[in-house]
């Protein structure tokens, strides 16, 4: 696996410069072989619902064209930091973090950070498959058309490219009219993925995407994740341990904390390490009771 | 292995005992208490229809387009009711005009954009009591706003006038309508926006407005066909119910429901066409309006609903 120099991130020289205008490497053009850089630092990080803490203190590097998994049982938080990476959760009224997300040392969070851009660069794909109810080809070209391509042919040409970089063109390519509500859930999901690479994001977020899935479903959409890792840096939340095992080359292990009282479940970053570690030789005993299947 | 028989059921004979005849009064009074009801609502609208329908045809028959096209008068076999289709147009058209895109407009801030805090609560409980405000009281801010202050731009007792306050009137219930229409919204729709990097207005234009709109052109024709049957404000106002001479946007005016309330008080001749029969005509009229506008919204919403399931 790709084992990069330990790397250092200096903030006080990056961390109050806004995400526009900062030089990003294109997504598909850095060189794989090159050691991985770092594409999100994430420090201290905390996020909280009004009062209550949700998440606690996680601190882990996602490297630039890897799969991260984020796993863990129910309610500790993975999916909430995975929204955090995009500023999702920017949309939750009461919801604010404390630490820092740094996306190539712009902290995410920085007041001048326009978020529309952010989630440009990092493409999301949701647990529930939500393509617009629009037509297929109007599910893929609606990012670009907001980013200004107007021309009928350079449409159809990043619509044909994102339909086969998520595996569907061959099986919608004759009904890019018809409505993209009206795939199966497997479908819907590629398509959702179509949709998110046809912004040419760098990181592709991605939520539980096969929880709704059959396993045949789910394979395609492994693959996929494989498949399109070569020019995506992917981070992922799953349930499913041997997703995780399969897909990814880092993983995240979170899980709950009961306060006091018990009324309440934090959740926190347990071990964060390459996946064959954690599967194999994690160092921490909750991750090992975790991936044994004694716990969770 | 011996079947170990739950207690309380001691009847090996479950053929009998699950084709038992049932008793179930309560449930069979509830039955009937349920279909009278509706029964006695339903004749209750036929009645009136009926009613309506046999009192009004022999006026539009009788008198042709004659009776949509003439003015009123004081002779019940001459008039017509063109300066009421003329101010209920317009009232129509004001609604239209006015309250439509500002009642969407606030409700999509409401519902999108402020903050959802005790201030935006509170805004919102005192549109749901605007909504139950009586109608005439909207009539005295219409006399008192809209025909007074606003004089330099109403020209008075017009159906400008009528019109900004039936408006008014019915923002309300625009407002409510469509909040809850966006507020159906799946969030997950607009997440899938933003996740392509659409802004804020771009998610609301693209996605949430799209998906709502059936839900608000419902709220949008219940408000044209109250503003349309109002006649409470409209005397306040100014609605004229003698003589009108001339039709205009700057002249006196008169509407529909005003021309039936004076018209069904006047005093009748017993087996001659009359006031009355005068009364039912503009009464039917009106109904085909609204109705005509049910039918224009319907087709809407299929249309719109259609192209929410993405064709």
């Amino acid at each position: 696996m790709k084992q990069g120099a330990p790397h250092t991130v200096d903030n006080e020289q990056t961390s109050d410069s806004p995400l526009r205008g900062l030089s990003v490497p294109v997504s598909g053009t850095a060189d794989a072989n090159q050691a991985a850089s770092t594409v999100f630092d994430i420090k201290d990080l905390s996020v909280f619902y009004g009062d209550f803490r949700a998440v606690r203190d996680v601190t882990l590097t996602i490297r630039q064209l890897e799969v991260t998994a984020f796993i863990g049982p129910s309610g500790c938080g993975k999916t909430t930091v995975l929204r955090c990476l995009n500023r999702m959760n920017d949309f939750i009224e009461s919801a604010r973090i404390e630490g820092s997300v740094l996306y190539h040392d712009v902290d995410l969070y920085d007041p001048a950070v326009n978020a529309t851009e952010v989630r440009r660069r990092i493409g999301m794909v949701f647990q529930k498959p939500n393509p617009f109810p629009k037509s297929i080809y109007d599910n893929v070209a609606y990012g670009p058309r907001l980013l200004g391509t107007r021309s009928k042919s350079e449409l159809d040409g990043i619509v044909e490219e994102s339909l086969r970089g998520a595996a569907l063109w061959a099986e919608v390519k004759d009904r890019l009219k018809q409505s993209g509500t009206g795939l199966s859930g497997g479908q819907q999901q590629r398509l959702c993925i179509a949709r998110a690479i046809a912004v040419q994001p760098e990181v592709i977020l991605m939520d539980e995407p096969c929880s709704a899935l059959d396993p045949i479903a789910t394979a395609r959409i492994e693959d996929l994740m494989t498949e399109i890792k070569q020019k995506y840096t992917i981070v992922i939340v799953t349930h499913n341990m041997q997703q995780a095992a399969r897909v990814s080359d880092r993983t995240a292990f979170f899980t709950t904390e009961i306060n006091l009282q018990g009324d309440r479940r934090t959740g926190r970053l347990v071990e964060f390490d390459e996946t064959r570690k954690i599967f194999s030789m994690p160092s921490d005993e909750r991750t090992e009771a975790y991936v044994t299947g004694r716990f969770g | 292995m011996t079947a170990t028989q739950a207690p309380g059921i001691k009847s090996v004979n479950i053929r009998e005992a699950l084709t038992r005849k049932q008793r179930n009064p309560a449930g069979v009074a509830l039955h009937v208490a349920l279909v009278l009801s509706m029964l006695f609502a339903l004749l209750v609208l036929f009645t009136l229809i009926g009613q309506v329908m046999v009192k009004g045809i022999p006026m539009l028959t009788n008198r042709g387009t004659g009776f949509l096209t003439g003015t009123i008068g004081s002779e019940p076999t001459k008039i017509g009711l063109w300066p009421g289709l003329y101010g209920s147009f317009f009232i129509g058209l004001g609604v239209i005009v006015f309250a439509f895109p500002v009642g969407i407009a606030a409700a999509i801030y409401l519902e999108e954009y402020s903050k959802q805090g005790p201030l935006a609560r509170f805004v919102r409980i005192n549109i749901r009591n605007l909504a139950g405000v009586p109608a005439v009281i909207f009539g005295v801010l219409g006399l008192i706003i809209f025909v007074q202050w606003l004089d330099p731009v109403t020209k008075g007792e017009t159906v400008v006038a009528a019109a900004l306050t039936l408006s008014v009137l019915v923002l309300p219930i625009v407002i409510i309508t469509a909040s809850e229409a966006i507020r159906a919204v799946p969030q997950g729709l607009r997440e899938a926006g933003y996740g392509v990097g659409a802004t804020k207005w771009e998610v609301t234009r693209d996605m949430t407005l799209p998906y709502a709109a059936p839900g608000i052109l419902t709220g949008l024709v219940l408000s044209v066909a109250r503003a349309l049957g109002e006649a409470a404000p409209l005397i306040l106002v100014g609605a004229i119910t003698g003589l009108l001479p001339r039709t205009g946007l700057t002249e006196r005016f008169t509407a529909l429901p005003i021309l039936i309330y004076n018209w069904s008080g006047r005093p009748g001749r017993p087996g001659k066409v009359d006031w009355e029969n005068a009364a039912a005509g503009a009464a039917l009229l009106l109904l085909l309006l609204v109705f005509l506008f049910n039918v224009v919204a319907v087709v809407l919403r299929t249309r719109f609903e259609r192209r929410r399931s993405g064709l």
